[in-house]
């Protein structure tokens, strides 16, 4: 069984919510990113996500897109975020998902990404800019490396749309909770209850909401109708403070406290 | 050859609809209204109308004797896209668009400009129609293209300043893509050429293909014959597109899209996306983009801001592959020389983007003979190049 299935079993068993907690590979360097990921992990991240820096990351606000411009600038690559990702398998079991942008994996070429990815013990891919129309050739990739086609619904997309883009889908749903790019913002949420109402009417996969959530209070926000929650800048711009496991366990503590309500 | 994309938007292995999901109910909407659009009688006369009232169209097709002279071979033909409203030819697309997002109930639009000569073009259809507007600028091309800033200003638009990357073209549609998604509800994005995500290269292309379509007839008229060549500048490729589409099926006419070669293409520092690049994914479709062994997209280099960008439209990717267009490039050096040559022998100040075709277009007509013809298409004039074209001159 995929380690993105087991993991999300395991959390429901224990009436937890999962964190899902974005890095960027290679930010500020590969080995101060490594130790980053090493910190989240051990703090209380349930599943890593792994940025794979883009020159032009359309999906991104501020925070991030610095975090990649850093990156590049120390010359981060696709295959050393792949190296990456074996170094941090010899030694955690967590789920670690690749998240980025179509051009590097097209020209990584999708079946050498596919085996590589495995290979390295990622277990899944988001693709923010490759939308299911597409997808048909990297998800038979994925498909055949057994990696989870990790798809992103947005809070644009129609039930019949949402629907059609889960058939093809695996590991878990990534729910986009606002109207804009990634990077967190002081306002509350948005109500997404009619989103994911909507995602678990046509499947069992579970969902992780993402974009804009930054503080404990959001993440036990949004976790009131998700699995898990995603969070990135803040992470980045924590780990720049030299904050990054006090920020893990701040959402950590919001979610557990309301894991702990709940049950 | 004439080449129409799947339902998908993808003509062969380019084009396609890389975008958001968040954006991507945005895409299939607009791809709805356009093909409805398209199909209302009402609607395409309506933009024809405005092409004649507002925008002055038909733009004289104009032979070039002194030009020709000094070339020694063939005739030179201006296609006059510099005569239309606001000095370019971006205005049919967006006279196009604006009149699509009023039928679709939009408000605002934006857009993304490099020269800013859509960016006017979008500011000007924007307070025609009494829509709001915003236009994503590079900082580096709102110093080279300062007048162009003004106009936009002045007919209401806010520009917002780019500060990403190379702060030119490529980080403007970054940007206006990311400022999409937030407000995606109630704004219409006019992108500028046959670049983006399905509908907007094939969309972009059928609001210019009037400029193929006047020439074929002008030069029928004019001549009583097709041209040997036609020549213009490929940065995203719309004025491009929209005079080789008329001439696809005439075998014996050639189709020349001229890249900017900037410094030189062996100095890496240019703009040439279909001779230097390879197939990538950038901005929404899949297309020839200079890009690094990792798929990092390169800094494109330019004199003109206008074709300043490492990405091409898909269509152009096809034709390059199909061998029906042949792709050349000019430097910076070259244009400049024929802007000056132009203005001074017509007394037609060219912008830079277009000098890259009329370089390119004296060159050939010079290896034909004198029976020949060379049809350039004149995409914009140059006053807003003033700046960069003293600038050089005097360093």
């Amino acid at each position: 069984m995929n380690r993105l299935t087991r993991a999300f079993e395991t959390m429901a068993s224990q009436g937890r919510k999962g964190l899902v907690g974005y890095l960027t590979a290679g930010d500020p360097n590969m080995a101060e990113s490594e130790r980053r990921m090493r910190d989240a992990l051990d703090s209380g991240v349930d599943i890593l996500e792994i940025g794979v820096p883009f020159s032009d990351p359309t999906a991104d606000g501020p925070v991030i897109q610095a975090a990649a411009l850093r990156a590049l600038n120390m010359g981060a690559t696709l295959s050393k975020t792949l190296d990456l990702i074996a170094r941090l398998r010899q030694d955690c079991a967590q789920p670690i998902v690749l998240f980025g942008y179509a051009n590097p994996f097209f020209r990584y070429g999708y079946d050498a990404l596919a085996r590589d990815a495995a290979q390295a013990g990622a277990d899944g891919l988001l693709i923010v800019d490759i939308p299911f129309e597409e997808r048909g050739e990297i998800a038979a990739a994925l498909t055949k490396r057994n990696l989870a086609n990790i798809p992103l619904v947005a809070p644009t997309s129609a039930p019949e749309r949402v629907a059609t883009i889960l058939e093809t889908a695996s590991g878990f749903v990534y729910a986009i909770t606002v109207k804009g790019v990634t990077g967190r913002r002081d306002d509350s949420l948005p109500d997404q209850a009619e989103q994911i109402r909507a995602i678990r009417a046509c499947s069992a996969l579970p969902v992780a909401a993402g974009f804009g959530i930054g503080q404990g209070t959001q993440a036990a926000q949004a976790a009131q109708t998700a699995d898990a929650v995603v969070v990135g800048s803040a992470l980045i711009e924590a780990a720049q403070a030299g904050r990054l496991a006090d920020k893990v366990r701040e959402l950590r503590t919001a979610l557990d406290s309301l894991s702990s309500r709940r049950t | 050859m004439k080449t129409h994309p799947d339902s998908h938007g993808h003509f062969g292995p380019y084009g396609g609809r890389y975008a958001a999901e968040t954006l991507m109910p945005a895409l299939l909407e607009l791809d709805q209204a356009w093909r409805s659009a398209m199909a209302d009688p009402a609607f395409t006369a309506a933009f024809h109308e405005q092409l004649r009232q507002y925008v002055g169209r038909p733009s004289p097709l104009y032979r070039a004797q002194r030009l020709t002279e000094r070339a020694g071979g063939a005739a030179i033909y201006l296609k006059r896209e510099d005569l239309n409203h606001t000095g370019a030819h971006k205005i049919n697309n967006t006279v196009g668009q604006a009149l699509l997002a009023q039928r679709m109930g939009k408000k605002r639009l934006m857009a993304e400009t490099g020269a800013g000569q859509h960016g006017v073009a979008t500011a000007t259809a924007a307070a025609w129609l009494g829509m709001q507007c915003q236009v994503f600028m590079g900082e580096t091309d709102m110093a080279r293209q300062a007048p162009n800033v003004r106009r936009m200003e002045l007919l209401g638009a806010r520009v917002v300043p780019v500060r990403s990357g190379t702060r030119t073209l490529k980080d403007a549609m970054s940007e206006a893509l990311r400022a999409w998604v937030a407000c995606v509800d109630d704004t219409f994005y006019v992108i500028g050429s046959v670049a983006g995500p399905h509908p907007y290269p094939v969309m972009v292309r059928d609001f210019q293909r009037v400029i193929g379509d006047e020439t074929r007839r002008q030069i029928l008229e004019q001549t009583q014959r097709l041209p040997d060549a036609v020549v213009a500048c490929v940065g995203g490729g719309s004025n491009a597109a929209g005079i080789f589409y008329a001439f696809l099926d005439d075998a014996d006419v050639r189709l020349v899209g001229v890249e900017a070669a900037g410094l030189g293409e062996e100095t890496g520092r240019h703009s040439a996306s279909i001779r230097r690049g390879r197939p990538g994914i950038l901005h929404g479709s899949k297309s020839y983009v200079l890009q690094d062994e990792h798929g990092q997209i390169l800094n494109a280099h330019s004199i003109s801001a206008g074709l300043d960008y490492p990405g091409v439209g898909p269509e152009h990717a096809a034709w390059a592959d199909a061998g029906r267009v042949e792709y050349v490039s000019v430097t910076d050096a070259e244009a400049l020389a024929a802007f000056h040559e132009l203005t001074r022998l017509e007394g037609i100040v060219p912008a830079l983007e277009s000098a890259h075709a009329v370089a390119e277009a004296v060159r050939r007509a010079g290896t034909l003979d004198r029976d020949g013809i060379v049809v350039v298409n004149l995409s914009g004039r140059g006053d807003k190049d003033m700046e960069t074209v003293t600038g050089t001159a005097t360093t």
